[in-house]
């Protein structure tokens, strides 16, 4: 179970002074303090944990923002930023003395330009709202999470998050350009812009991906790219795990790097079929969604070379699509894939560790050891080109025993992709979730060189504290180290 | 150096003695930025060797002072490639014998032509080990490639010029070679208009991955576009052959003028080299040499703006790069200066004098609260700042 550091009392005995005074910061409705209103905020996308917060606080503008955070600096209020809350890992989890900043209502599109291919969107805004509002004309944003109709730009810069094309274009940090953020004491910088690679320390960089630890982000300037003249899925079913790991070998041996390269075993394979009756193949143990992009004559050829290498491997089933529309079937299971898990367990937890891609077979094989030895069902979906695996363990919330055994399970799962060269999230970030886990990956002294970077931002410890790093026994606050 | 050990005894010394150091690979790049004022060096070209090589996992991992031409042999041997197509500045910076190193290019974060559709070096660094100010070795990422566990100071000491820490160990991801690569060559246009060939040529279908623009006085140092007379417009593809031949087509179809070329694999090869490497600028020897980084809407402007003083260049990355060159004296450098920021860009003083270096911003200030961070950021990975003093900006 997480601990939560404890609420800071000085800020508690102050709740209603902290509140009045940010009330006045906000437009009208753009304070919650009321507790039946806070209940909405109280968890994210890692549902098992839950704290309400002290309040809510919903900006409309960059200097509303740098307001409120300028205000809790001052009154040494910690802050939790928030997009739709979708994260896996917690990252948005409140804490019983912190104001949570959502950015909901920052959800326009300030600018759009098509020759120099950018878009300026305010960090509210949805995943898919970008690619909505350039669609039209043939363009896209390439990251592409399946949470994308609900999650924000803001909340994928922090969490660096991917999609099931990354193999090909890339995961957030890819396809940035610029920034507009706040820092704690209200400070409102611009990081980049609608230019490449400017001389100086890569913030961009350093930010994407910090989890709310560093700055409140507002404004985000995206690459946006023309789509492909058409793209085309088919998908491949094998004998087992090993032969399909194999197959992915060779894939990538050809020279081919296909858009997505998705994998899924036998359990995975049957939820899905059951939910989305998408004609997946039910003898098979593993099978791969391959999508290629080009002319219908450049699928064709792809699709061709593809086939030639899968009909190595002893394919059970091979099924090239011959329409959009059978493309759609092919996704659509894996798309599902949460959902249908969702209705064999109604509570499952969503794992996400990265390992070499040779590694597969044997951690298939001990992910279904430990599966055995715990007594938990588990899924695997697995972005099979970059080696990304979404294990999804299923259990029982209303039993305390199971929901802490699937616990041991994921930290299990997480240890051993460490112990063969990979690493603890390839997306989802370690948010409170993988905190205490930290140290599996990360010498001491490499957790403190961090921590000192997250205290050149924040030297007092205010924003989104809780996460990413263990607990310290005594305090969270950690004072930069001197020289 | 030839171990890491002796390196962070390197720093661990300078640190005990506050006594800044110079970090070199090959100090083919030396004449970067603002001059170090080190008493002592410390070079890693012995630590050298790749370590793990994965062609079927994408991944290279090579120690830091691995003279770059070895990693690009290994990967060729296996079919693959450098994403970011690091260019060889050696001409242009006027250094001499070694070959660049992997840490050098790394630590400046020089990306070439196909930077602009396939990412920078920082793009693709999947993990690095390095050795602070505290003289510790710290690692960042790993050998995979999707990590988003912790702070990412990969993307942090890429590009930080040897100012956080001395990197000894980088980690690549790398990607299977093109088979074939064609490039459409259009004559005779303006910049303006030539940019607006390459913004439409990238904001089409076809995944053009290099959009450069020459002048004629460029042109004509490269020997791959002998014959031509006047500027040239380049839209690159990298595909498989009957790709290229599909792709280059259209391209030609919708963007053709009259005396259009289209160059094989082995001509594009060479001429993408040429212009990766900076061999079409007209740099005298004594001349000073600027990047200027912007919108690609706006390079034409940048060019043209600069011309009235005397400086010459040309563009890449669909426009958004502008390689310039001209008289190094501190007033063009504040016409590039103005140039660059009244087009919402920024520059960097690529090649000049020590003189003049030592005397103009390199690269552009931060604002303050930024500059605030950068010197609290540099104290947490460098306390004693020892580690290239005042190579990207003055007092740092
Ligand atoms: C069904 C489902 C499918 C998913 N699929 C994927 C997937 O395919 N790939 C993937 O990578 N992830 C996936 N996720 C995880 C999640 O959607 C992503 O992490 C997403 O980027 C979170 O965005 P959000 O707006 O919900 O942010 P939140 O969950 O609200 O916040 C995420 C983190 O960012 C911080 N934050 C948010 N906004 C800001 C801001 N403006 N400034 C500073 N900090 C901020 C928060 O403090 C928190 O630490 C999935 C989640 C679900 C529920
Ligand atoms: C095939 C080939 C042939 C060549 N032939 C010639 C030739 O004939 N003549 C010639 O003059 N040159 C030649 N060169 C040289 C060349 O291109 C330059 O030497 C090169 O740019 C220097 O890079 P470097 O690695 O030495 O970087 P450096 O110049 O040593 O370093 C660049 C910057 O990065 C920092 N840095 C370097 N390494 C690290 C690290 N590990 N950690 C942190 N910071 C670091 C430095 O402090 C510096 O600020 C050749 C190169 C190649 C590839």
């Amino acid at each position: 179970m997480i601990r939560q550091p404890d609420p800071k009392p000085d800020v508690m005995v102050r709740r209603d002074s902290i509140v009045a005074g940010l009330r006045k910061l906000l437009p009208e409705t753009g304070l919650i303090s009321e507790p039946l209103r806070l209940k909405p905020y109280e968890t994210d996308g890692l549902s098992a944990y839950r704290q309400v917060p002290l309040a809510v606080a919903l900006p409309e503008t960059t200097e509303q923002v740098a307001a409120v955070l300028r205000f809790c600096h001052q009154n040494g209020v910690r802050v939790v930023p928030r997009g739709a809350g979708t994260s896996l890992s917690g990252g948005a989890l409140p804490m019983a003395d912190a104001v949570v900043v959502g950015m909901m209502r920052m959800n326009r599109i300030l600018d759009i330009d098509y020759p120099d291919r950018c878009a300026v969107v305010q960090a509210g805004v949805t995943n898919i709202g970008i690619t909505n509002a350039v669609s039209a004309d043939g363009f896209f944003y390439a990251p592409d999470p399946s949470s994308q109709l609900a999650c924000m730009i803001g909340g994928n810069v922090n969490m660096n998050s991917g999609g099931a094309h990354c193999l090909k274009y890339g995961v957030t940090a890819n396809n940035l350009l610029g920034l507009k953020i706040v820092t704690i004491d209200g400070e409102i910088i611009d990081i980049g812009g609608a230019y490449l690679d400017a001389a100086g320390y890569d913030w961009l960089g350093l930010l994407t991906g910090s989890e709310g630890m560093l700055a409140i982000v507002t404004e985000v300037t995206v690459r946006i790219l023309r789509g492909p003249e058409g793209a085309r899925a088919m998908l491949a079913a094998f004998k087992s795990n090993e032969i399909a790991g194999a197959c992915v070998d060779s894939i990538i041996s050809s020279g081919i790097i296909p858009v997505a390269l998705e994998f899924m075993d036998r359990p995975a394979i049957h939820a899905c079929e059951a939910f989305a009756h998408a004609g997946y193949p039910l003898d098979a143990e593993a099978m791969l969604i391959i999508e290629v992009e080009g002319s219908v004559e450049e699928q064709d050829r792809l699709l061709e070379q593809l086939s030639a290498i899968c009909r190595k491997f002893d394919p059970i089933s091979l099924k090239i699509s011959q329409s959009p529309e059978e493309s759609l079937a092919i996704w659509k299971g894996r798309k599902g894939a949460f959902g249908a898990v969702g209705r064999i367990s109604p509570d499952y937890l969503c794992m996400d560790g990265t390992i070499p891609t040779s590694q597969l077979p044997h951690v298939l094989r001990r992910i279904q050891e430990m599966s055995d030895s715990y007594g938990l069902k588990v899924a695997n979906i697995f972005h099979a080109g970059d080696g990304n695996l979404h294990p999804l363990i299923m259990f029982d919330a209303n039993n305390p025993a199971s929901f802490h055994a699937a616990e041991e399970f994921g930290a299990d799962i997480l240890k051993l992709c460490v112990e063969v060269g990979g690493c603890l999230t390839g997306e989802h970030g370690v948010g409170v979730e993988k905190r205490d886990l930290m140290p599996v990956q990360f010498r001491p002294h490499e957790l403190t060189q961090q921590r000192d970077i997250k205290s050149a931002f924040d030297p007092d410890w205010l924003l989104n504290p809780s996460k990413v790093f263990p607990l310290l026994e005594t305090e969270t606050v950690v004072l930069p180290r001197a020289a | 150096m030839t171990t890491e050990d002796s390196i962070i005894a390197a720093v661990a010394d300078a640190v005990r003695l506050r006594e800044p150091v110079l970090i070199e690979g090959n100090g083919t790049k030396a004449g970067m930025l603002r001059p170090v004022q080190a008493a002592r060096s410390l070079s890693t070209s012995g630590l050298s060797g790749i370590n793990l090589y994965a062609p079927k996992e994408l991944i290279i991992s090579a120690w830091a002072g691995t003279p770059l031409p070895e990693i690009e042999a290994a990967l060729a041997e296996a079919g693959q490639h450098l994403i970011a197509e690091p260019p060889d500045l050696s001409r242009l910076l006027g250094s001499t014998g070694k070959p660049q190193t992997f840490g050098g290019i790394v630590a400046t974060n020089l990306s070439g032509p196909r930077r602009v559709a396939w990412g920078a070096m920082r793009d693709h660094v999947m993990g690095v080990r390095a050795v602070t100010g505290r003289a510790e070795v710290i690692r960042s990422g790993g050998r995979v490639l999707k990590n988003v566990t912790g702070l990412d100071l990969c993307k942090l000491l890429t590009g930080s010029h040897g100012t956080l820490g001395v990197i000894t160990e980088i980690t690549l991801k790398v990607l299977p070679a093109p088979e074939a690569t064609g490039t459409l060559v259009l004559p005779g246009l303006d910049a303006s208009a030539g940019v607006g060939v390459l913004s439409a040529a990238l904001g089409s279908p076809y995944g053009v991955s290099g959009a450069s623009w020459l002048p004629a006085e460029a042109v004509a140092r490269v020997p791959g576009l002998a014959g031509m007379a006047g500027s040239a417009t380049l839209v690159r593809i990298e595909e498989f052959a009957p790709s290229v031949a599909y792709r280059i087509g259209r391209l030609n179809d919708q963007f053709g003028v009259a005396g259009a070329v289209v160059l094989d694999t082995a001509a594009s090869r060479a001429v993408w080299k040429e212009v990766g490497d900076v061999r079409p600028l007209a740099a005298a020897a004594e001349d000073a040499v600027w990047r200027v980084s912007v919108r690609p809407s706006a390079g034409s402007g940048v060019l043209d703006a600069l011309r009235a003083v005397g400086v010459t260049g040309f563009l890449d990355w669909g426009g958004g790069l502008v390689w310039l060159a001209g008289p190094a004296d501190a007033a063009t450098h504040r016409a590039v200066e103005a140039a660059a920021t009244a087009a919402g860009g920024a520059w960097t003083l690529l090649r000049a004098p020590d003189g003049l270096r030592g005397s103009v911003r390199v690269v552009p200030d931060e604002p303050a609260p930024l500059a605030r961070i950068t010197r609290q950021v540099k104290a947490a990975m460098d306390p004693a700042g020892v580690l290239n003093p005042g190579r990207m900006y003055a007092g740092l």
